[in-house]
């Protein structure tokens, strides 16, 4: 199919996709569509799945009986106040790690800047490991300290890497300095407390959907739909900034302005998806990098959010179910199976000389 | 991303007069005699304190009924830990700043410390070592395997291992090793209870048990690295110039990683993971060497232990009644000094 057949019809996506002038592209953008259906089914049947599987099975007609607010004794609590919510936490912590991720790693141009490298995460950490350790914290309190943590590193990364103008990869190596330092603080705390209290951190520091509830559900929601539309606004800048700065320049994009706008907004979601389910390790960093290949750029903000939530979602039911009687956190599978895709991803890129 | 691709070649710094090498021998020396003060510092300061007159009269007329004599003596593998792994690590870093091509180098950075500590947890978890001689083996054969398989994943491609390449495959491997271990520290509070002990980093609680095996190959390592210094001069004008002198580039290379990973290996074997040191020491000794790296070398291996046994004697009275390890103190000391590099360079530079 040429693309004289279509004439004008195409121009608003044309302008749209930069563009960029390809034989087939009715057949290419039949083929997104049905990559982003395919995502969106798989996040409603690991939902499913999550929902009525497990330990205990419930059936469907079960299911919408609960819903509707019938009353099965031990069903209706597992429904009502465990699953629910825990696929509830599962997908907005997906989305926002997705999002998160793929706002920095488009913006600075570089996969391996997520909020999990360049330090915001293990702000995050250590703020929270020294709440639980010498304060006790835990609910919202703890999430309180974790956000807390996040915010200020992600501050002072920024002031310290700022020097005229926030250069991507000062951004990038300040942070890893960040990281460097936090990991020794976290690692310190650890050698402080009771080896209990410890464990405590030590799960909290894996990520995990398990004290999900309606509160957080309520707090993470709220969260999301302020940032979610400020997401959508900021993609059409962001798309210039994936240019170079002098590109987006010249585009009449505001540079300094926007990626403020746009590090505030990727660091706000980063802090309150790990608020909420503590650093889940990898989503971030892979979610940006896989929804790439699947669909090549199209809408990076969008499709990274939708594979964070299948990653999230298929990690915690692989955790819960995996092993019968043992139940992993969640961060434990992303990580385990995120570490080896991770090589895979560095090797790929520097064989085809995109690695740096 | 390509400006980063420049060579950080200690040679294209600004030009300066040349300096008489018995003026850097004299500096030498005296950098010695600085290390010779913080190895006796260390056996005098701590929870206890010992005057000088005991300090000597404990070397020299050792009586085992003295308390604080036994203090000394206890002191005394500590301090040897902290020298040999701080020379270790030191000269370690320079090696691999010349041999990376990168001032960002360090055995935390390119993944070298992640890799023995996860080695270290399956030893812990699957083989049940517990003591400190036991982990020797297993951080060993993971720093070695964590490097080699850096090195491997960054020189995929046409223009084979670049800086940042190397920096790259090295945070993203630690990263993921990282992860692994928590899999497996989640799932045994046993090992996590050992282990979160060795993650930290310390000389404190060796004994001679540790000291003995590495030994062996710290001398290989100090014996092939410091040797390097005219092939990482070399090396250091880019890889086509070098071969252009004559160079094998790629056995210049693996030779020197070798002695980077033996020392690496051998100094986390005997402290834990130690980051930083190696990093900012040979950029301290550059500011009175110059670039060049036959005298880079020597000198790192030199100031490294003063700071590690400068941190350890701070860790030890800086919150009493317990102490700070030194691989937390080198961490926060080091950071800043990294921090400000970054800020420092231009970007091309890096």
């Amino acid at each position: 199919m040429s693309l004289g057949t279509r004439p004008a019809a195409n121009a608003a996506e044309r302008a749209d996709n930069g563009a960029m002038v390809l034989p087939g592209r009715s057949h290419l953008r039949a083929q997104r569509a049905v990559k982003i259906g395919s995502l969106a089914f798989l996040i409603l049947a690991l939902s499913a799945a999550t929902l009525l599987l497990g330990r205990y099975t419930v059936t469907i007609p079960d299911f919408f009986h609960i819903v509707a607010g019938a009353d099965i004794p031990g069903a209706s609590f597992i429904v009502m106040e465990n699953r629910i919510p825990r696929v509830l936490i599962g997908i907005l912590v997906g989305g926002a790690f997705g999002a998160a991720g793929a706002v920095f790693q488009t913006m600075l141009r570089n996969p391996l800047a997520s909020p999990d490298i360049i330090g915001i995460s293990y702000g995050a950490s250590a703020s929270a490991v020294f709440a639980i350790a010498f304060l006790g914290a835990s609910g919202l309190a703890l999430s309180g300290f974790a956000m807390a943590g996040a915010l200020a590193v992600a501050l002072a990364i920024y002031v310290i890497s700022r020097r005229g103008s926030v250069a991507g990869y000062r951004l990038i190596l300040v942070g890893i300095g960040f990281s460097a330092v936090l990991q020794a603080v976290v690692s310190f705390l650890l050698t402080r407390t009771d080896i209990n209290v410890a464990t405590d951190a030590l799960a909290w520091l894996n990520g995990s959907l398990n004290s999900s509830n309606w509160d957080r559900v309520t707090v993470l929601s709220m969260a999301l739909a302020v940032l979610a539309p400020a997401v959508v606004v900021l993609s059409r800048p962001l798309r210039g900034l994936e240019l170079g700065d002098d590109a987006a320049a010249g585009l009449g994009v505001n540079v300094e302005r926007s990626r403020l706008a746009l590090i505030v907004t990727g660091v706000l979601l980063a802090a309150v998806a790990t608020a909420a389910a503590g650093p889940v390790a990898f989503i971030a960093f892979l979610s940006g990098p896989i929804a790439r290949r699947l669909l090549g750029g199209y809408r990076p903000l969008g499709t990274a959010a939708l594979v964070g939530m299948v990653i999230v979602l298929a990690g915690d039911f692989a955790g819960a179910n995996l092993i019968p009687g043992v139940s992993l956190p969640v961060g434990v599978i992303t990580g385990v199976l995120g570490a080896p895709f991770l090589l895979w991803l560095l090797a790929t890129a520097n064989r085809s000389g995109q690695g740096g | 991303m390509a400006a980063l691709d420049a060579p950080a070649s200690p040679a294209l710094s600004a030009p300066r007069a040349p300096r008489r090498p018995a003026a850097r021998g004299l500096k030498l020396v005296l950098a010695i005699a600085v290390l010779a003060l913080a190895g006796v510092a260390s056996l005098a300061i701590g929870a206890r304190p010992i005057n000088p007159e005991t300090l000597v009269q404990a070397l020299t007329a050792y009586n085992p009924a003295n308390g604080d004599h036994a203090v000394v003596v206890s002191r005394i593998p500590r301090t040897l830990v902290g020298l040999l792994a701080g020379a270790a690590l030191g000269l370690a870093g320079a090696a691999m700043q010349g041999v990376a091509r990168n001032p960002l180098a360090d055995p935390g950075i390119l993944g070298v410390n992640s890799g023995a500590a996860l080695a270290v947890v399956i030893g812990i978890f699957v083989f049940g070592v517990t003591n400190f001689t036991g982990y020797i083996w297993f951080a060993f054969l993971g720093a070695g395997a964590a490097a080699v398989l850096v090195y491997a994943v960054a020189s995929l491609g046409r223009d084979g291992a670049t800086p940042i390449k190397l920096a790259l495959a090295g945070a993203a491997l630690s990263a993921g090793m990282v992860s692994l271990l928590n899999a497996v520290l989640v799932s045994s509070q046993q090992t996590f209870d050992t282990f979160r002990f060795w993650q930290v980093g310390s000389v404190a609680g060796r004994g001679w048990d540790v000291i003995v095996p590495v030994l062996p190959f710290l001398a290989f390592g100090f014996a092939l690295t410091l040797l390097t210094g005219k092939v990482l001069n070399s090396l250091s004008l880019g890889d086509d110039i070098a071969r252009g002198l004559g160079q094998n580039v790629t056995a210049a290379r693996a030779l020197t990683a070798l002695g980077v990973v033996v020392l690496c290996g051998a100094a986390t074997a005997a402290a834990g993971p130690i980051a930083f040191i190696g990093l900012v020491i040979p950029h301290v000794v550059r500011a009175f060497t110059g670039p060049d790296y036959r005298w880079i070398l020597p000198f790192s291996m030199v100031l490294a232990p003063v700071l590690l046994l400068a941190a350890d004697i701070l860790g030890r009275v800086i919150l009493p009644p317990g102490e700070v390890q030194v691989g937390i103190l080198t961490a926060v000391i080091g950071a800043p000094v990294f921090i400000w590099l970054v800020r420092r360079r231009k970007m091309a530079e890096l």
